[in-house]
């Protein structure tokens, strides 16, 4: 069972509505659903849709061909029907959207419903979404109790008539389907349903915000700009019970700033932002590393240079977070590949940007961001906290105190302000151990010495191996990073039936995962396997030109698309098997 | 109690007679006479020679970027707001490059005291023209001297109805002082626009020309009226006025933030334990 569902309109018109309920619906019964979002960089009008893959097996990407098309303009019809399943039907409301012209070469089932009149005879006409939500769960039979029951919390402030009339709309737009559509009938493995266990629905960007959450950041101070602002809204949501504060500062450069200054002050800080207001940044970053102020930086990608395409989707930063900002600094970058990744990475970001003092980088895209994925359970237990700070009677003790002290380790103590009666000094110009400016050669040697010489191979040892993912000795290795994880994984499940194939999927990717005692496995696999292939979701293959750079390794092939858009399934694993087949 | 010796710094690097001197005096005399002791407060600076100041005293001190005190002072604040927090930056750092978070901390009226060292002029990039320069000011990088209409930061502060607003003079050690002190002891952003001659590169705003226009605010000037005080904000030219010019009793942002009102985020616990309950959001 593997059906996939689209919600088309304009911006406005609540497609995300449908699709988020319809998502939460699917998963409480148990089923594993996996959905994605493309929409326009506008708030009313436009073209917009949001993609719901529902299956009994786990499931990570969107596919090619679509089940249900749920038309709230005629756009959803004329530029995706091409895409309907021979199975597949389209629902629509000629009242809302016109008359819809004949299809083309093969004929697509339509159901033309009255969406608009069932919803104003319940009350009201921007009931059509609970209309149409009501109508997909009739086409699968599915009871509408727990529709019933997230009616009944998302609506509960407006009063009892109105969740009855959603209900009833909802009963209205169920009980068309079924007696107006004898074959919109999609079948739902039946052990699947009740005996299942609920299923937690979980975004990339939630997930970054519950791993900061979980790793006891306490200041966020950010710049509202897609695909990043969730961040700020998840933690937003938890400022009080969480003991956080979140500051929408002025601009990213006051942004970054400002979590400095917390994080110097001694919490925890984070920023977010999106590669634009990153630009901004880099001078901060700079800063972070010269004082050795821990930070962490969720940097979510979109398509395109300077506005680009605001809310669409590329990998093209990379090169820009390992290379950006003046001199000569260590920094850690991870990207993760699912929501389960992002949590534990913010986790590990966190801890390593205090154990170090450097800035640590989580990249995303707006992609991830926005996908949601099911989890029958989420562990946010095994959560790494240590406070590496000096504080209270620990920093009271000691006699002395130097801020930027020369160690072994190149770690210096990172004292509290305030907490005890020493001071704590630090420069964004060259400083000795107290903080103090400096001219001269040997501490400004002695100085990269620690701050960057001693550091970095200890921040090596922490970087794990990218995840290998197939049987032994593969003959095609494919590679990639960061959120094309699971549309990657699902190729090597549906290409291995008749390949020997392996995915390896880089999620901490700076300092490189270069060969080493620690990592010698999954390079041998790459240089083993008979045929491999680098998949980037931009232009110039960016991930492949930083493996050439570390390890000399090239990739026989590369798979690259830039239009914003993130790979499909089929469309992947056809891009593959066309590699392969030139062999 | 901390005495003078207490707050002994760095050799200072500024140009012999530099008004910068005379505001590290009064500086230090102000926190030893308030009681202050060096761990008790951070200084947030720049860069120019106005913000090497915190290293040429002690305390806590966290010497950022060009132009970016505020924002790191009101990370700190927001961090921990028991800390007293000074900002202190030239007028190129503070009303040039950094112009966007002046107007900003003002309205957040963060909890927080900005002293800028006002020569008029760029001193440690040697002598550009700063928004503070005087129209027709010819340097350098001018020689047609400066086209655009001086900054005017009183002004600015009364009409963005910043918490305090004071002008002090470099050459007047013990008003400054009381300015310094009255800027401490008020609740709310505070800004201090101090005149500092710079012997070496401007040659126009010397001790002898301040010393001419400044006169001290009279007693019974009521610095409480918004409208009154921007008249006298205004004031520029042959009379120049030192003293208190605005100051309101707006609540500061620290007190409106119901998560750090009883006690600062620095001193709150992280309970890990709650974070298990949060996944029932996604359910
Ligand atoms: C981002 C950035 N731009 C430019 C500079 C160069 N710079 C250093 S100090 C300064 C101006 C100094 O003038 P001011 O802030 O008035 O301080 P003063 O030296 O006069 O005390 C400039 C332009 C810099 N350090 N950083
Ligand atoms: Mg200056």
């Amino acid at each position: 069972m593997d059906y996939s569902i689209k919600i088309g309109g304009e911006a406005g018109q609540g497609i995300q509505t449908i699709g988020d309920t319809l998502a939460k619906v699917f998963s409480r019964f148990g089923y594993h659903v996996f959905t994605h979002q493309d929409y326009e960089s506008r708030v009313r009008g436009g073209h917009n849709f949001y993609q719901i893959r529902i299956a009994d097996h786990l499931v990570m990407t969107s596919r090619e061909k679509i089940d249900i098309i749920v038309a709230l303009d005629l756009d959803s019809i004329t530029l995706h029907e091409k895409e309907v399943s021979p199975r597949g039907i389209i629902l629509y409301d000629s009242s809302l959207i016109g008359q819809v012209p004949m299809s083309g070469e093969q004929a697509v089932a339509r159901l033309d419903m009255p969406l608009l009149e069932l919803a104003t005879k319940h009350g009201n006409k921007i009931m059509v979404n609970t209309v149409a939500t009501g109508a997909v769960l009739g086409i699968f039979r599915l009871d509408l109790q727990i529709l019933a029951q997230i009616l009944e919390t998302t609506f509960q402030k407006k009063g009892r008539e109105v969740v009855e009339s959603n209900i009833q709309a909802a009963l209205s737009g169920y009980n068309h389907v079924i007696a107006h559509c004898k074959t919109c009938v999609f079948p739902l493995e039946p052990e699947t349903s009740a005996a299942k266990q609920t299923m937690m629905l979980m975004s990339g960007i939630d997930a970054i915000g519950l791993g900061a959450l979980s790793s006891g950041c306490k200041f966020y101070a950010a710049y509202p700009m897609t695909p990043s602002t969730g961040i700020m809204n998840y933690l937003a949501g938890k400022e009080k019970e969480f003991g956080i504060v979140v500051e929408q500062a002025e601009d990213e450069i006051a942004a970054i700033n400002m979590a400095l200054g917390a994080s110097f002050a001694g919490v925890r800080s984070m920023t977010g932002t999106a590669g634009g207001g990153f630009a901004l940044m880099v001078e901060g970053l700079s800063l972070a590393g010269m004082t050795e102020t821990p930070l962490v930086i969720a940097l979510g990608q979109r398509a395109a240079p300077a506005t680009g395409l605001p809310t669409r989707t590329e990998q093209g930063d990379l090169l820009f977070a390992i290379h950006s900002a003046h001199g000569e600094f260590p920094r850690i970058v991870f990207a993760p590949g699912t929501p389960e990744q992002a949590f534990s990475l913010t986790n590990k970001a966190f801890d390593l940007a205090e154990k170090y003092q450097v800035p640590v980088f989580l990249i995303f895209d707006q992609y991830i961001a926005d996908t949601l994925w099911t989890y029958k359970t989420f562990d946010v237990n095994p959560v790494v906290w240590n406070d590496y700070r000096l504080r209270g009677e620990e920093f009271a003790r000691l006699n002395t105190y130097k801020r930027h002290a020369f160690t072994e380790t190149g770690v210096s103590p990172l004292g509290v302000p305030g907490e005890a009666r020493h001071v704590v000094v630090t420069d964004s110009d060259e400083h000795d151990e107290e903080g103090h400016i400096i001219e001269d050669a040997e501490t400004r040697n002695k100085m990269v010495q620690k701050r960057l010489m001693r550091k970095l191979p200890l921040i090596r040892c922490e970087i794990k191996e990218p995840l290998y993912y197939g049987g032994s000795n593969p003959r095609i290795v494919i590679a990639g990073w960061g959120s094309t994880y699971g549309v990657m994984k699902e190729a090597v499940d549906f290409l291995s039936k008749k390949e020997s194939i392996g995915l390896l999927h880089f999620s901490e990717l700076y300092p490189f995962p270069s060969p080493s005692p620690l990592t010698q496995n999954y390079f041998s696999t790459l240089k083993n396997a008979q045929f491999t292939i680098c998949i980037e979701n931009n232009a110039t293959g960016q991930f492949a030109r930083l493996m050439r750079a570390e390890t000399g390794f090239e990739f026989h092939e590369k798979i690259h698309k830039y239009d914003g858009r993130p790979f499909l399934l089929e469309e992947l694993a056809g891009e593959i098997n066309a590699r392969i087949g030139r062999l | 109690m901390p005495v003078l010796e207490d707050y002994k710094g760095q050799p200072p690097a500024w140009c012999p007679g530099c008004g910068n001197y005379s505001i590290l005096k009064a500086f230090k005399e102000t926190v030893v006479e308030l009681g202050i002791e060096p761990y008790q407060f951070t200084i947030v600076s720049g860069i120019g020679q106005a913000s090497k100041f915190p290293h040429y005293l002690k305390c806590n001190t966290f010497n950022g970027l060009h132009g970016r005190t505020l924002p790191v002072a009101t990370g700190i604040r927001l961090a921990n707001h028991e800390m007293l927090v000074f900002a202190v930056a030239g007028d190129g750092d503070c009303y040039g490059e950094g112009g966007n978070h002046l107007m900003h901390a003002m309205r957040r009226n963060i909890n927080v005291n900005l002293f800028v060292h006002d020569n008029q002029i760029y001193g440690l990039t040697k002598g550009q023209p700063s928004p503070t320069s005087l129209e027709g000011m010819v340097t350098k990088n001018h020689p047609f001297g400066v086209f655009s209409e001086q900054l005017n930061p009183m002004a600015l502060a009364v009409a963005l109805d910043c918490s305090f607003v004071a002008r002090g003079f470099a050459g007047e050690i013990e008003h400054l002082k009381e300015l310094m002190k009255s800027a401490i002891l008020h609740k709310g952003f505070s800004l201090l626009d101090i005149l500092q001659p710079c012997v070496t590169f401007n040659k126009i705003n010397t001790y002898e020309w301040y010393k001419k226009r400044v006169y001290k605010i009279e007693p019974e000037y009521s610095p409480d009226d918004r409208i009154n005080a921007f008249t006298r904000a205004l004031e520029w030219g042959d009379r120049i006025p030192l003293g208190v010019i605005y100051r309101n009793k707006r609540q500061i942002l620290e007190e409106r933030i119901p998560v750090i009102r009883d006690m600062p985020l620095v001193k709150q616990k992280f309970d890990a334990s709650k974070i298990e309950d949060t996944l029932r959001d996604f359910s």
